[in-house]
């Protein structure tokens, strides 16, 4: 969760140079939270692109997690439907991936799935925050290599993720998907149509290796 | 602005909440529930791959996409240690250090 503070310093610095006020920004981190979604508004917002575009490309960008919600829902069953609306409004990519890594152990109980929620959207907006008050200090956040948090933090959890053959098969049939639908111009919709497709492709294959 | 704020926060949350909503309370066929484990390693790798591979929209392939490069050593470290604070710092300290260096 330590990996949210710099990306969200990042996030911070490129909102600051884009002119947006920091209430604004911080707002952003607090209602919205969404990682991705929150860097591409803000390039949207500094070329002047209208309000609703703007919040349908981020409903687009975020649809993958209905996915992930639909991936963890079966461990949410025992969950009044205020706390698993608490919990949903607190899921990012990145708290899916340590989400689903704690389930693969076993359930680590209510008080420690919000803990890590709470402490990952603290350091979000807290990283933030920082960016948004430091931006005009630094140029550009690359020599830091800040720019790389959110690639780095993607790499492990995947690597984390993967327990069998098939799962890196998906791993690497969802990648490159992924690749070829962005450079065909599948502009936003590149990720979930990867992951339907990807996962779709495990369940095959896993059906075939059972009947043999 | 905080409308368009309020937009994007009920468009975020709903596509969160539904599938919880819905799915939770269900025992769910095996073959949905087996779909449901792919979806991990799916979407982490669908958001990463081109991340690093094509950084700004066109694929890189070359020693100088640091994001590349940076992403093999970043992998072990995950691979051997089962850490993940480890790896994002390892990956970020070392594309800073080839900036430095070589000034990519």
């Amino acid at each position: 969760m330590l990996g949210y503070i710099p990306i969200g310093f990042a996030y911070g610095v490129l909102a600051q140079k884009a002119g947006l006020s920091i209430w604004h920004a911080l707002a952003m981190s607090v209602f919205v939270y969404a990682g991705s979604s929150q860097f591409i508004a803000v390039s949207l917002f500094s070329a002047g692109v209208s309000p609703l575009s703007v919040i349908i490309t981020t409903f687009i960008c975020n649809l993958r997690h209905m996915l992930m919600s639909a991936a963890l829902s079966p461990h949410f069953r025992g969950w009044s439907k205020l706390e698993q609306a608490v919990f949903a409004y607190e899921l990012t990519d990145e708290s899916f991936g340590v989400h689903t890594l704690s389930f693969k152990e076993e359930d680590p109980g209510k008080p420690e799935i919000y803990a890590v929620n709470i402490i990952a959207q603290v350091s979000w907006v807290l990283g933030s925050w920082l960016g948004c008050t430091m931006g005009g200090l630094i140029p550009t956040v690359e020599p830091y290599g800040l720019d790389y948090a959110l690639a780095a933090m993607f790499i492990a959890l995947l690597v984390l993720a993967i327990s069998d053959r098939i799962q890196a098969a998906v791993a690497v049939v969802a990648g490159i998907l992924s690749l070829v639908f962005m450079l065909a111009g599948l502009d936003q919709w590149h990720v979930i149509l990867a992951t339907v497709i990807g996962a779709t492709f495990g369940l095959v294959v896993e059906e075939c290796t059972r009947t043999r | 602005m905080y409308l368009t704020i309020a937009g994007m926060m009920l468009v975020t949350f709903f596509p969160r909440v539904i599938p919880l909503w819905f799915l939770a309370s269900r025992s769910l066929p095996p073959r949905v529930a087996s779909w449901l484990r792919y979806i991990s390693p799916a979407v982490l790798s669908a958001m990463l791959l081109p991340s690093i591979i094509a950084p700004d929209g066109a694929v890189y392939l070359h020693w100088e996409n640091l994001y590349l490069m940076a992403a093999v050593p970043t992998l072990l470290v995950a691979w051997k240690t089962r850490s993940l604070v480890l790896p994002v710092l390892v990956g970020m300290g070392l594309v800073a250090l080839a900036r430095l260096v070589w000034g990519i």
